[in-house]
């Protein structure tokens, strides 16, 4: 079968174009190196919905991250993720940096950022009162919120597969050449013929484009680095927390996360490897210490866990969304703001691809995603009404963040495989023991639901077997 | 209205349990998130508990069947697979396979035990691959499931679990490389040290940490290295292993959440509960004993302490229990802290439990009433690894009391 899309990449963007493309009368595949989605760059980030200040005015990312913050705020209720609207703030601790707020404002204001308040230090200190006594003054954005990537990322695929979008995992696309109007992709999965092919590819997505476009492009792995306090922190800061932005990016942040985690980081540091992922003591020390410019009180001896991600720094540094020649697309370079960005990016580039295409968009189309239930967040009354529809919903398995047997059979029926999956899309194992009870048990359940044995329980990708 | 909920039915909350029925309560409930009584014993299968309870050598689940079988001789009642999502004074609430749950109680004992600390609670750089698994977690799957959670291994900390898990897994045919111990000294008991890892030449490095992790899917190296006095890495003394599996044996954590959120005052030394010699907490008609006040590391003690608190919970109920005026317990001078923390003035005998910070020799546990010096114990060797306590009987509690050691 030829297809009419090929998608290369089930990151957040790859999802996001698959989401907004399965509204046409086409078929659809998306094709996923790893085993699931969500595991690249998407997993590892600030889970921040920027208000837009930051991108240079008339930039694309500046125009996907006004359209990408209005989007996910208007679609939390169609898509069910988990996304909170807590507002940003960046704060300004010298005169410099007063200049610089101001210079800030303006642009926020010439991106359309609505909404913007310039604070003093006393309304900052009555908003936040564990912020440094230093601060000087900040901007507020309103419209910046938190958001769980993983939620987006599988609320994206579901809705699109439930219009009929497939996905086909563990799937590496080796190389891509054009017989005259298809493209003939080999992958690591066999061969896949297509009209379209959108690069999603995040880091790798130079690799992708150059093997066909003339125009040849580098993506750089920027390293970001990351510590997650326990839920026990919740509300020592309730806006995230940005201190003023440097050519490095946005700088060290501190910040609530959709589930009430308190989060700190990223550093920034571009490396040569794109499958590097580790994190070292400089990098974290750095990022500790940073963020004690905002928050000096921030208690890092409830650190539960520390992790890094990669952004997908393109040459030029901004978004590359383009056809550089016919059927090919790209959908690379997405960095920082690529995750508010995404549903933007889904709906340009599915504009892009259709009009390429000539397609027509389906009569009959499922608007709506419902999310996995939430038990341990139901009212009391509703909670027993679950687990007497279903006594799996009242078997707690993830003690921390009270988990229950029924969500994890429900994440493994909508494609989790691995504990990785299980906890990406029901947090079991994301609390403060990080899996020390719950992994044998969620286990016995994969292991149950995907009838095959104990030791083929990976933790995520292939090699990565649990047991041994 | 219940007359009494346990929360936990480990080693502390059936011990806890009897010792209440012993005293005269009968409307006791045990709730029990796991599937079996027992808690974390029925996955300690070596021997060595019950050496002063019952004198003999007893693996962990064979410890527990004694209190299990004593609970169910007396008819205790008690619910598994449940799991309490809050506490109020008077009132637990647990989820179970039959719904939600609200048990009005007059009393509660707070038994839930510990937790071990993750990884990140240390921030160890490097990749987070399959490999890495917390002592206890690997010993459930070896012991109670029967899996091999590795070949190749380096454990990290030297608590008890972590010692116990290296003799375990080289007699399931795995080689232990080393043991690495950021502190100049073991965090575990002597007896583990000498019959875990001298028996098996498995060597310890004192004052190392880990310091790289190798193996972006699956363990494939780990990197140890010296620490300097304030346990920063010295840079040269790096020390690299080739192995699957990175176990974590550095600290327990009492599990406090639920205590914490219904408002019970914690210690920030031990985690655990501020409590009175009856072992009430902050709050009218909580109590606490077990891993849930403080780490312990003999199950014979946990007993003991629950008894203690079991016995507490019964008076409280038959409401034969005095709230008088109370006197604080001081932890100094080597001492790191005392269960309890407050005495109350008509207490007359008590026991207190404490350990130290460091290690010492050839030094004396003093215990001052005001400035009075009222008890002194020679101790020819103090370890943070081995719990210690002081028996104090018929002593006016009419100033504080403060526990030091001291060179005479």
């Amino acid at each position: 079968m030829i297809y009419d899309a090929v998608i290369i990449g089930g990151g957040v963007v790859g999802t996001a174009i698959a989401w907004q493309l399965a509204r046409y009368d086409i078929s659809i595949l998306l094709v996923e190196r790893e085993s699931d989605f969500c595991e690249g760059t998407s997993k590892a980030n600030s889970g921040i919905v920027h208000s837009g200040y930051d991108p240079i005015p008339g930039s694309l990312k500046a125009k996907m991250n006004i359209r990408g913050n209005q989007m996910i705020r208007e679609l939390r209720d169609v898509l069910d993720y988990d996304f909170v609207q807590n507002g940003a703030m960046v704060l300004a601790f010298s005169k410099d940096e007063l200049v610089q707020l101001e210079t800030l404002r303006r642009q926020g204001i010439e991106n359309g950022v609505p909404g913007i308040e310039v604070l003093d230090r006393d309304e900052i200190l009555r908003r936040e009162p564990n912020l440094s006594k230093d601060v000087l003054s900040a901007l507020f954005f309103p419209t910046s919120g938190i958001i769980c990537p993983f939620s987006l990322t599988y609320a994206f695929w579901e809705n699109a597969h439930a219009n009929n979008a497939e996905a086909r995992l563990g799937c590496d696309v080796k190389n891509i050449e054009k017989n005259g109007d298809i493209f003939i992709l080999t992958t690591s999965a066999g061969v896949v013929e297509a009209r379209t092919v959108i690069n999603a590819a995040g880091v790798y997505a130079d690799l992708i484009n150059n093997m066909l476009s003339p125009r040849k492009i580098t993506i750089t792995p920027r390293r970001g680095e990351y510590v997650l306090l326990d839920k026990t922190e919740r509300g020592f800061v309730k806006s995230t927390i940005f201190q003023m932005p440097t050519a490095a990016g946005k700088g060290v942040l501190v910040t609530p996360t959709a589930h009430g985690n308190i989060l700190v980081g990223p550093d920034s540091v571009d490396i040569a490897d794109k499958e590097c992922t580790a994190t070292d003591s400089e990098g974290l020390d750095y990022v500790m210490r940073s963020a004690r410019k905002s928050a000096p009180e921030v208690n890092f001896r409830k650190i539960i866990t520390s992790f890094s991600g990669l952004r997908a720094h393109p040459e030029g540094g901004d978004f590359i969304i383009d056809m550089p020649l016919p059927g090919f697309f790209n959908a690379a370079g997405i960095e920082s703001p690529g995750l508010t960005s995404s549903p933007a990016i889904g709906e340009m580039v599915s504009e892009m691809v259709s009009d390429y295409l000539k397609a027509k968009k389906k009569s009959r189309y499922i608007e709506e995603r419902k999310g996995i239930v939430k038990s341990a967040l139901l009212p009391p009354a509703e909670r027993a009404r679950l687990i007497d529809s279903d006594s799996r919903y009242g078997n707690i398995i993830c003690r921390c963040e009270e988990i229950s047997e029924g969500e994890i059979v429900e994440a493994i029926r909508r494609g989790a495989t691995t504990l990785d999956g299980v906890k990406r899309r029901v947090r079991a194992g994301m609390g403060r023991c990080q899996g020390g009870f719950c992994t044998p048990r969620v286990m016995e359940i994969l292991s149950r639901e995907l009838h095959v044995p104990m030791e083929s329980i990976r933790k995520n990708n292939r090699g990565s077997e649990v047991l041994v | 209205m219940r007359e009494l909920v346990v929360i936990g039915g480990g080693a502390a909350g059936l011990a806890a349990a009897v010792s209440a029925y012993d005293s005269g309560i009968r409307d006791i409930l045990i709730v029990e998130r796991g599937t079996e009584l027992g808690g974390i014993l029925n996955q300690c299968i070596h021997n060595g508990f019950g050496l002063h309870t019952f004198k003999e050598e007893l693996t962990g689940p064979e410890y527990a069947s004694r209190f299990i079988k004593e609970a169910e001789e007396r008819g205790i009642e008690h619910v598994l697979g449940a799991m309490v999502i809050d506490i109020k004074p008077h009132c637990v609430t647990y989820v179970c396979p039959s719904g939600v749950v609200m048990e009005e109680t007059k009393a509660i004992i707070l038994t839930m035990g510990c937790r071990e600390r993750p990884r990140g609670a240390l921030n160890i750089p490097g990749y987070r691959p399959a490999g890495i698994f917390s002592a206890g977690t690997a010993q459930r799957l070896v012991n109670i499931e029967g899996y091999d959670v590795g070949k190749r291994i380096v454990i990290l900390g030297s608590g008890d679990i972590g010692l116990i898990m290296a003799r375990r897994l080289t007699l399931e045919g795995a080689k232990v490389l080393a043991v690495a111990e950021i502190m100049p000294y073991s965090g575990g008991l002597k007896r583990n040290i000498v019959q875990c890892l001298n028996d098996y030449s498995i060597p310890l490095y004192l004052s190392h940490t880990v310091v790289d992790i190798k193996g972006k899917e699956r363990v494939e190296g780990v990197t140890i290295a010296a620490v300097d006095e304030n346990r920063k890495p010295i840079k040269g003394s790096e020390i690299e292993f080739e192995c699957d599996t990175l176990l974590l044996s550095v600290g327990l954590l009492p599990e406090n959440e639920l205590s914490s959120k219904a408002g019970v005052a914690l210690s920030p030394v031990t985690n655990g509960p501020v409590v009175n010699d009856k072992l009430e907490t902050s709050l009218d008609g909580i109590f606490a004993a077990g891993n849930v006040l403080h780490v312990h590391d003999l199950v014979d003690y946990v007993s003991e302490e629950a008894a203690i608190a079991g016995r507490n919970a019964a008076e409280y109920i038959k409401g034969s229990f005095v709230e008088g005026e109370r006197v604080a317990v001081k932890a100094i001078n080597g001492v790191r802290y005392t269960i309890p923390q407050y005495i109350s003035k008509e207490a007359g005998s008590v026991t207190i439990r404490f350990r130290v910070s460091g290690v010492f020799e050839n030094k004396y546990i003093v215990v001052r009433k005001g400035d009075d010096v009222i008890k002194r114990i020679k101790k020819r060797i103090l370890t943070p690894g081995e719990m210690e306590k002081v028996e104090l009987s018929s002593v006016d509690f009419n100033d504080d009391i403060t526990l030091e050691v001291s060179n005479g």
